[in-house]
């Protein structure tokens, strides 16, 4: 698998250069956030504003009534959670331009409850105005950028950083899901770092003849309803959505809306964290604990087809384990 | 519970121990160790009254979040000693101090050597960023800002129900950037609530670099006044020093001291990464073997012994 060295650092400069109204933010965690390169090259479309996220998010609403685009730098967490009233206030309500990039997020981080954004996707998409977007590989991350700049109004994006594999070839469209694989007998829906833990599954799924519909969203809000009930309706067995959030709120609950709006009955597994904060621990060590992996995958599709495949560890696609400091990753968390 | 050791020592021990963690890990919270020894020394080898730990010297893995259906949960609190009217509580609010808090608690005897090498292990509780189930932690403290609100309710409390025992913080000069602990000034000021101190290390770094690059912050000093409180400065290498400035009387208003320390104090080879000293991680196997016998030299110690790999 080919792996891409800081996707995100090399795409912004690449766009921020482009567009002067577009700004770059970071609340003192611009290493982290790949943006130190353009920070030095660029100082002059580049704000510090210190460990103050507050101040930062009222102030990029302001910066948006000039008419500037500026783009958030910080780690998913601290973008909403202590700034929420103002991200509302100042940002959502008033529809300012402000791109939200949030990185680290789910278990990407070995930072904690304080550090993993968990329930970000669910506070977002019930945000008026909002729009939500998720990169899964290093093309998404690498088009996500002038991609969420299109749009008319606030967008939050959970990035990925350091190495990240490249599994797609187009670029990410707004409201474009992907179709991986066109099964009859599951519809499994993933976004983010899963849709990797779901191939790596998918192989194994295949040889022991479960026929696998795989769909990988980068769009969460607006949610293509239509469509994932339409594919929902094509397979026999049922559904099996995986995340890297909590069950609720997140990829889980949009599907099962969709589902009971269209009044299509499927049944339905939501995997990704059962109603419980995670802790700090390495990625693929978390996705295990909390049933967050390519083995809960398989069971998950055993329980719906009511036939168990033989699948265990040793059958599935090796995981790719990041070395803990490689040269690649930002220094700090 | 008094140690042995002297103040000083448990101070260059801690420094020992971060430095040869870091060096064998390739990377760690560092210069924290440098700015910091002398606070963590300070606070639990004389300045707290903690009584004896009530925790395994080993910590326990990970036992799961607080949640009604884990009965058993605990925090890392007990390591400070058990919870009662007399004895002190202590917040480290910066918790990527985590890895020197955790140096100190062994230096002190509250923890085995062998804690430090469950650091950031998988399904260890020896967390990197202290949660509140990490030996000496009793909340969760990783999100900036939040530790000298949740200390100022903690001590209103405890003077209500009528304990002697007082509660402090560790706290990091970058947390004044944060409007919350401003916020946190002014209420402890306003209702007086004198059972409360803090300790910060005014090493005027943070992750970007220095603090004056980053966000001005200007005479912290004279803010934290002008917000109510008694503050008393010190040079953080100094001891006597600090001593002197913990023991400022501050009836009615909350004491917080400003510790000015240096991020290199102990280990000056790491000027050579100024001012990116907020993690250190070396860049080649040919720093980090050169810091591993400049920082041991400095220290008076021998260089980690390094496997080949
Ligand atoms: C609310 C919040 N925002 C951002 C961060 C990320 N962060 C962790 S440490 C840190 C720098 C803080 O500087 P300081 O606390 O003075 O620590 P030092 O660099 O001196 O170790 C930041 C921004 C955080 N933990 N919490």
């Amino acid at each position: 698998m080919e792996m891409v060295n800081r996707p995100y650092a090399t795409a912004f400069e690449a766009y921020a250069t482009q567009h002067p109204e577009v700004l770059c933010l970071s609340a003192d965690l611009t290493s982290s956030c790949e943006v130190d390169g353009f920070r030095d090259r660029h100082p002059g479309q580049f704000l510090s504003l210190g460990m103050a996220e507050q101040n930062m998010l009222s102030f990029a609403g302001g910066l948006g009534l000039a008419g500037f685009r500026p783009f958030l730098h910080s780690f998913g967490v601290f973008l909403y959670r202590r700034p929420y009233d103002q991200l509302m206030a100042s940002i959502a309500y008033p529809r300012r331009n402000v791109r939200l990039m949030g990185f680290l997020p789910g278990v990407t981080t070995p930072g904690g409850m304080t550090h993993q954004a968990i329930e970000d996707i669910s506070v977002m998409r019930t945000i008026p105005n909002m729009t939500v977007l998720e990169a899964g590989d290093a093309t998404e991350v690498e088009s996500i950028v002038a991609e969420a700049d299109t749009v008319d109004g606030p967008v939050y994006c959970r990035i990925l950083r350091g190495a990240v594999p490249r599994l797609f070839t187009s670029p990410l469209k707004i409201g474009q899901m992907r179709v991986l694989s066109e099964g009859t007998d599951v519809l499994v829906v993933t976004s983010g770092i899963t849709t990797e833990e779901a191939i790596r599954a998918r192989g194994a799924l295949a040889r022991a003849g479960v026929s696998v519909r795989h769909l990988h969203l980068n769009t969460l809000k607006p949610f293509d309803a239509a469509q994932i009930v339409d594919h929902a309706a094509s397979v026999r067995h049922g559904v099996v959505t995986l995340e890297n959030h909590l069950i609720t709120g997140g990829i889980g609950s949009m599907v099962a809306e969709a589902l009971a709006e269209a009044g299509l009955a499927r049944r339905l597994i939501r995997l990704g964290l059962q109603d419980t904060y995670a802790h700090g621990g390495s990625r693929p060590y978390l996705m295990t604990y909390y049933g967050m992996d390519a083995l809960a995958l398989v069971r998950a599709v055993e329980c719906l087809t009511g036939q168990a495949t033989g699948i265990d560890h040793d059958a599935l696609d090796a995981v790719r384990i990041d070395a803990v400091h490689s040269l690649v990753k930002a220094e700090a968390l | 519970m008094r140690n042995e050791k002297t103040t000083e020592e448990v101070a260059h021990s801690i420094r020992a121990r971060v430095f040869e963690h870091t060096i064998r890990n390739n990377g760690g919270y560092l210069s924290q160790a440098c700015s910091a020894a002398e606070q963590l020394a300070f606070l639990y080898n004389e300045a707290l009254n903690l009584g004896p730990s009530t925790m395994p010297m080993v910590p326990p893995p990970f036992s799961g979040v607080p949640s009604a259906g884990n009965a058993g949960y605990v925090t890392g609190a007990g390591y400070n000693g058990p919870f009662d009217a007399v004895h002190d509580r202590l917040f480290i609010a910066p918790a990527h101090y985590a890895l020197v808090a955790y140096a100190c608690l062994i230096e002190v005897g509250r923890m085995a050597p062998e804690g430090l090498e469950m650091f950031n292990k998988d399904g260890s509780s020896v967390e990197m960023i202290g949660a509140e189930h990490s030996p000496g932690m009793e909340v969760h403290n990783g999100t900036l800002g939040i530790g000298l609100s949740t200390a100022a309710g903690l001590a209103w409390g405890r003077k209500r129900l009528g304990h002697t025992g007082r509660v402090c913080v560790f706290m990091s000069d970058g947390e004044v950037q944060e409007g919350q602990t401003w916020e946190a000034v002014q209420a402890a000021a306003h209702h007086g609530i004198d059972n409360l101190w803090a300790i910060m290390d005014v090493n005027r770094q943070q992750c970007d670099g220095a603090m004056d690059d980053v966000m001005t912050v200007g005479d912290i000093a004279t803010k934290f006044r002008d917000f109510g409180a008694v503050v008393a400065e010190c040079d953080a290498h100094d001891l006597k020093a600090m001593r002197a400035a913990a023991a400022t009387p501050h009836p009615g208003r909350p004491l917080i001291v400003l510790a000015h320390s240096r991020p290199t104090q102990g280990m000056e080879s790491l000027m050579s990464r100024f001012p990116r000293l907020h993690y250190v991680r070396f860049k080649s196997e040919e720093e980090r073997a050169r810091m591993n016998t400049e920082i041991a030299a400095e220290l008076g110690i021998a260089p980690v012994v390094l496997e080949a790999h």
